[in-house]
């Protein structure tokens, strides 16, 4: 049987040779660390420390500030140097390195985590600020507590990674296969499901066997190869790549039983339920063929991005462009001193000569987008459909089922950037229903 | 420190994603068509000598002009180095019969370029293939010069396999058994007629040539096989049942497929991207519809050859049939609950 997959998609070049080899390696210390108050989607934590306070590794500075929020740890001991707004990273606590490395007294182990309550569980990930590693940031304890009406029946853990260059997460899958699998359990009894799958690319056959081995004696769990085809790793690929069910338009991936987690972040879950780890550090890699030695880093949150690429030998030439995240849906970056966040998989330093530079044309309806889109969307239709300012016509070619993966630009011949278009209808959409609510209101 | 660091920085882009793109653009596209049309040019500078080589280079170097001409008047942005002038009249020259007067086929040229293109919005919003708009133009205009023609090799003045079906057809229908076979047997063998070793348009005659081209596209991804595979199956379903119920036998829809403009209609014209449905099952319809028509015109209309003007037809459908065979999305069955 072949490796499962899903409707449409493409085939980027990976590039992932540069680093699949290479050892996490833990980054050097940082000499001060920016943590985002906001390193998840939701409200932004309250910060509980001030100017000049000491803190030590692991201890709580911003608690949560509302149901959909997360709380943030100190990655560093030293002192709080100050709290300042850092460029589309919202308001950040700087601490400034003491060299001392203390813990925080609250980092202990739990004596019992196997006779913890589901309530207690969610409590301690919430307290260690877990989010969605992935990318997407989003609370774990909220994406663990599915209403009664929506029992889970599955957790499938996302391994991925399809974007180009990243190699974090096949790192971590063939260095700690057992902490993903003892994550993994601990998610399925928090959402009391019995089944839990691990879907991967097969083009990490070397992670497939590790983890394999490490659920060996578990019957319900199950390892999936999947066809290494991007965007395999979006959230409703991988639900139907991997059971064949598809999330209802609008609807989450609980609305068909499902959770799905990024696998950092199940070693993470078992790391804060065990340990008493709050999560104050991750994996990223640091690549591309503006980076002398492309690497792979277990970093401090809050780590400029400077210092990762300096431990990588800096940069080879002048640089292009600067992205937190994989080529196709991550960040382009305006300066290397921004922090490294919950949500950094990689950094991208890409060559300003290898960049692409054929200019915008007319689309001439070669309808390749229309055939790799994941969804089954027209991207050319809603395009136009957005210059026009058609935003009825938009929303009726479902707009909003549009996950912005990006297959339609890559692949776009006359290089319109469709996903531009696509968003910019989602919010002019958005904002015309939030007025008529407004009016609406007030009438 | 800060400064040796910032200066590979100093030339930072600021962009949405995706900040990688594939290979191909229009003009890397539209190059690779031209490609995949050279060993159908090779053939036919082979078997109509200048004859071809003549009308070839008029209608690209028209086309060009034009083009320049067109995006000047209209103060558009140069587009001729993305070769879509270029193969339209590369392929309207494939369309004529070779030793048309060159001044029509500049004509045609022009009036590919020039109306079915630029009158319509510019590449990206005709509706119709430009270079059968050319070629229709010209069969109107000049119908006399545009259906005389030449032997390979020789040169000399010829009719065409698919007039020579039609002919044996009409003498079928009037009882004229005896004329009809003597007619018949003016036939090439099946083997002609695939190489392109016959008369017929300067680029269309060999099938051989057009497959390989094809094949060339197929692999590139610049075409999909639903609108070529419904085409060609359509003519061939419909011809072997009037083969088979006439009692002519296989030769007869062996014909159909290799004679005539079907190859370079279904690989080369009906597959334009502009002016061909964007959704797959659209692409079958409309395929399906052009084999439809084709197999008409060739049986009962006046014209001995109608691929040309099915696939303007089924042009204007397009429209018509992306807006019915829109795919249904993911997650779109069920409606969040």
């Amino acid at each position: 049987m072949g490796a499962k997959t899903f409707n449409g998609g493409i085939y980027p070049p990976g590039f992932k040779e540069l680093t699949c080899s290479k050892e996490i390696t833990p980054a050097n210390e940082p000499e001060q660390v920016l943590i985002p108050l906001s390193q998840h989607i939701g409200a932004p934590c309250k910060p509980i420390v001030k100017r000049r306070d000491t803190v030590k590794i692991g201890q709580k500075i911003g608690e949560s500030a509302g149901f959909v929020s997360s709380t943030i740890h100190a990655s560093i001991s030293g002192t709080v140097k100050e709290i300042k707004p850092v460029s589309g990273f919202g308001q950040c606590i700087v601490i400034e390195n003491d060299g001392k490395q203390e813990m925080d007294p609250s980092v202990k182990p739990n004596p019992n985590p196997e006779n913890l309550s589901l309530d207690e569980m969610r409590n301690i990930i919430l307290e260690a600020g877990i989010v969605g590693l992935g990318g997407a940031m989003f609370p774990s304890h909220v994406k663990f507590a599915p209403p009664e009406d929506k029992p889970i029946d599955e957790v499938i853990l996302n391994g991925g990674e399809c974007e180009p260059y990243l190699t974090a997460d096949h790192r971590v899958m063939l260095e700690k296969p057992d902490r993903i699998i003892a994550g993994l359990k601990y998610i399925m009894k928090i959402v009391k499901c019995n089944r839990g799958s691990i879907g991967v690319e097969d083009n990490k056959m070397d992670a497939v066997e590790a983890l394999r081995k490490a659920a060996a004696g578990s019957d319900n769990i199950e390892v999936v190869a999947l066809k290494a085809k991007y965007p395999q790793g979006g959230e409703k690929q991988l639900i139907e790549a991997c059971t064949g069910r598809e999330v209802p338009s609008g609807g989450l991936p609980m609305d068909v039983g499902i959770v799905v987690n990024n696998v950092g972040t199940a070693i993470a879950v078992a790391d804060a339920i065990e340990n008493g780890t709050p999560l104050i550090q991750r994996v990223v890699t640091v690549t591309g063929n503006g980076i002398k030695n492309p690497a792979n880093y277990l970093a401090r949150i809050g780590t400029p991005i400077r210092e990762l690429i300096e431990q990588s030998g800096g940069y080879t030439g002048r640089i292009g462009k600067l992205i937190s995240g994989g080529p196709l849906m991550g960040a382009a970056l305006y300066s290397d001193m921004v922090p490294v966040t919950k949500g950094t998989s990689g950094i991208l330093a890409l060559e300003h000569s290898s960049l692409d530079r054929a200019e915008e044309r007319e689309c001439v309806r070669c309808a390749k987008c229309v055939d790799v889109c994941p969804i089954g969307l027209e991207p050319t239709t809603i395009m136009t459909y957005s210059k026009m300012g058609e935003w009825d016509l938009a929303n009726e070619n479902h707009v909003f089922d549009c996950i912005e993966c990006g297959s339609c630009s890559f692949m776009c011949p006359s290089r319109i950037p469709l996903i531009q278009h696509i968003a910019h209808a989602k919010n002019m959409i958005s904002q015309k229903e939030r007025e008529e609510k407004e009016k609406a209101a007030e009438a | 420190m800060s400064t040796s660091m910032s200066t590979p920085l100093s030339e930072l882009i600021v962009s949405p994603a995706p900040h990688i793109t594939s290979e191909a653009t229009v003009k890397t596209a539209m190059r690779d068509v031209v490609i995949a049309l050279m060993p159908a040019l090779l053939l036919s500078l082979y078997f109509f000598r200048w004859q071809a080589a003549t009308v070839i280079i008029t209608c690209v170097v028209a086309a060009v002009l034009s083009e320049v001409v067109a995006v000047k008047l209209q103060n558009k942005p140069n587009t001729i180095d993305d070769y879509s002038a270029v193969l339209t009249g590369l392929l309207l020259a494939f369309c004529l019969p070779p030793g048309l007067p060159l001044w029509m086929a500049a004509v045609g040229s022009a009036s590919a370029i020039i109306v079915a293109k630029h009158l319509f919005g510019g590449l990206g919003q005709n509706i119709f293939n430009p270079a059968h708009v050319g070629r229709a133009i010209l069969l109107a205009s000049w119908p006399v010069a545009m259906t005389t023609w030449k032997t390979p090799i020789d040169g000399v003045t010829t009719a065409t396999p698919m007039a020579i079906i039609k002919e044996v057809g009409k003498l079928e229908a009037l009882g004229e058994t005896i004329a009809a076979n003597e007619l018949m047997a003016q036939l090439p063998s099946i083997w002609d007629l695939f190489i392109g070793n016959v008369s017929g348009s300067i680029g269309e005659t060999s099938a051989l040539a057009l497959i390989i081209g094809g094949i060339y596209l197929l692999y590139k991804g610049h075409i999909e096989w639903r609108i070529p595979g419904a085409f060609i199956g359509t003519v061939f379903v419909l011809t072997t049942l009037v083969g088979v119920t006439t009692g002519k036998g296989l030769w007869y829809p062996a014909f159909h497929l290799f004679g005539g403009g079907l190859m370079i209609g279904a690989i080369f014209m009906a597959t334009d991207w502009v002016t061909s449905p964007i959704t797959k099952k659209g692409r079958i319809i409309f395929g399906i519809g052009c084999g439809l028509l084709t197999t008409i015109i060739r049986l009962y209309g006046g014209y001995p050859e109608g691929v040309c003007y099915s696939i303007l037809l089924m042009n204007c459908c397009t429209p018509l049939i992306d807006r019915y065979t829109k795919s249904p999305i993911y997650g779109g069955r069920v409606k969040n609950a």
